[in-house]
């Protein structure tokens, strides 16, 4: 008996629609977002994260419209990410009903406003998302960094120590996704995310990869994650929320059923 | 037609508390009001709180709202959640030290560092996800399974002077008190409001409660 461990999907938005690119390309269509909420709250979501994908200014008010109805009808926490860069952007989301927003490249410019958003809203929540690529040679020592522009930019941060600096300036929750893994179906990096989940205090949400159960298993038992985030398995139907709960459960993972 | 207040002192987001006590019952005038008198004037009471403990105590003595809580607390429903459980209490250990509003005499302490699970994997803080909730008899868990699970987001938790006020557990990894009761006062920890199917079952009762135990 004992804090289960969440399983949370994830809604990649652009124009008003769910969209999951695999790397970054081939955009496949998988459905109104509020609709596909509906879904995975009846299915048994821990929590739902939508991330904006384009960043833009009009799909970031689309963003505010699928939160708005989302939080009227669905009681479990959300999280909204993508183009957050200003209090504003925060404040705006949490108004339309967000739990939590997600800030990315915005903590790499300028880390202050991590602090400066924890301070202002809650630890609670501000979730720093990290994106860490491997950058050591097979054989080496590993060695992660940080990346911004889809996993496109090196920045030179090492990822460890990104994700301790993140907690101190206040984040809440780290979801580290990896851009190795990101769309390719192979699974977690599982020694990134045990390494991130070992070095900070606050929750980390495994991130980049899944392409079937044992990976979302695999990500609790041998990354330390307290939480595993997915998109593409739950779209298309592979595989039920409630299937993915049963599944981890069956394995010895603490479970909300 | 009955109604609730929820209190806005200008912490945060109060939409899903109200969208919440709406859906859970659609019959009752749901208002988001920061005027004492229409706190004074509502059949119910809620009073929420994210954030920290010092900024929610300094907004409710800046606006005279914390007089308005202890009046509301003499007198009928009302139903503390997360930091409107913890300012319910005499102090917390939050930002130094913190006076509270003395309702619920105790204290607030914070989660120790280096908690383990059986496992001996590091627990984390703050306390975030679906924990289980072990309750005793008090109208606010009718229809609601023993050891469901709810929603939790929190680092401080509340430890009451007198333990009969505690109406419900949960373990983290050792138990606190996840719920308060006493009298027309109920206060949790955890948040109803994001706890689907049962946190709107307790919010359902909440709105049906004549503050009688």
């Amino acid at each position: 008996m004992s804090l289960a461990k969440r399983i949370i999907p994830c809604l990649d938005v652009a124009n008003g629609r769910v969209v999951k690119g695999v790397q970054f390309v081939d955009i496949r269509d998988a459905g109104d977002p509020v609709e596909v909420a509906r879904r995975y709250d009846r299915e048994g979501a821990d929590e739902i994260t939508f991330l904006d994908i384009t960043a833009t200014h009009d799909n970031r008010d689309t963003m505010v419209h699928v939160v708005e109805q989302v939080a009227s009808e669905v009681f479990i926490p959300l999280t909204v990410g993508g183009g957050i860069k200003t209090l504003d952007d925060i404040r705006r989301m949490l108004n339309a009903g967000a739990d939590k927003v997600g800030i990315n490249s915005a903590a790499v410019f300028n880390p202050e406003f991590v602090r400066e958003a924890a301070q202002r809203f809650g630890s609670q929540c501000i979730v720093v998302a990290i994106d860490a690529k491997k950058v050591s040679s097979a054989g080496d020592v590993n060695h992660w960094e940080i990346f911004t522009h889809g996993g496109r930019k090196a920045t030179g941060i090492d990822a460890i120590e990104w994700a301790k600096k993140m907690v101190d300036y206040g984040a809440g929750e780290i979801l580290l996704t990896s851009m190795d893994r990101d769309g390719t179906r192979e699974g977690f990096d599982l020694l990134l995310t045990r390494a991130i989940s070992e070095a900070v205090t606050v929750p980390v949400i495994a991130s980049g990869g899944v392409g079937n159960l044992d990976h979302l298993a695999a990500g609790v038992l041998e990354g330390k994650a307290d939480a595993v985030l997915a998109a593409s398995i739950f779209h298309f139907a592979e595989y039920t929320i409630q299937e993915a709960k049963q599944h981890l459960a069956s394995r010895g993972i603490e479970m909300r059923l | 037609m009955s109604s609730v207040a929820v209190i806005d002192y200008g912490m945060g987001n109060l939409h899903s508390i109200a969208k919440a006590l709406q859906y859970a019952a659609p019959h009752v005038d749901v208002q988001v009001v920061s005027d004492p008198d229409l706190i004074l004037q509502a059949d119910r009471v809620v009073f929420p709180g994210v954030g920290a403990m010092r900024d929610c105590m300094q907004a409710l003595n800046h606006s005279n709202l914390a007089n308005v809580i202890k009046e509301v607390a003499k007198s009928k429903p009302l139903l503390g959640i997360c930091l409107g459980m913890q300012a319910l209490l005499t102090d917390s250990e939050e930002n130094g030290s913190t006076q509270g509003l003395d309702i619920l005499p105790g204290h607030v302490v914070h989660f120790s560092q280096s908690l383990h699970d059986a496992q001996g994997n590091n627990l984390k803080i703050p306390h975030m996800g679906w924990n289980q909730v072990h309750f005793s008899s008090h109208p606010l868990w009718d229809k609601i399974q023993q050891n469901s699970r709810f929603y939790f987001v929190h680092s401080y938790y509340a430890v009451p002077n007198d333990t009969t006020l505690i109406s419900a557990t949960t373990e983290y990894p050792t138990a606190f008190a996840c719920a308060l009761a006493r009298e027309n006062v109920f206060a949790v920890q955890f948040h109803p409001e994001k706890s689907q199917a049962v946190g709107l079952q307790l919010l359902n009762n909440f709105l049906h409660w004549d503050g009688q135990v």
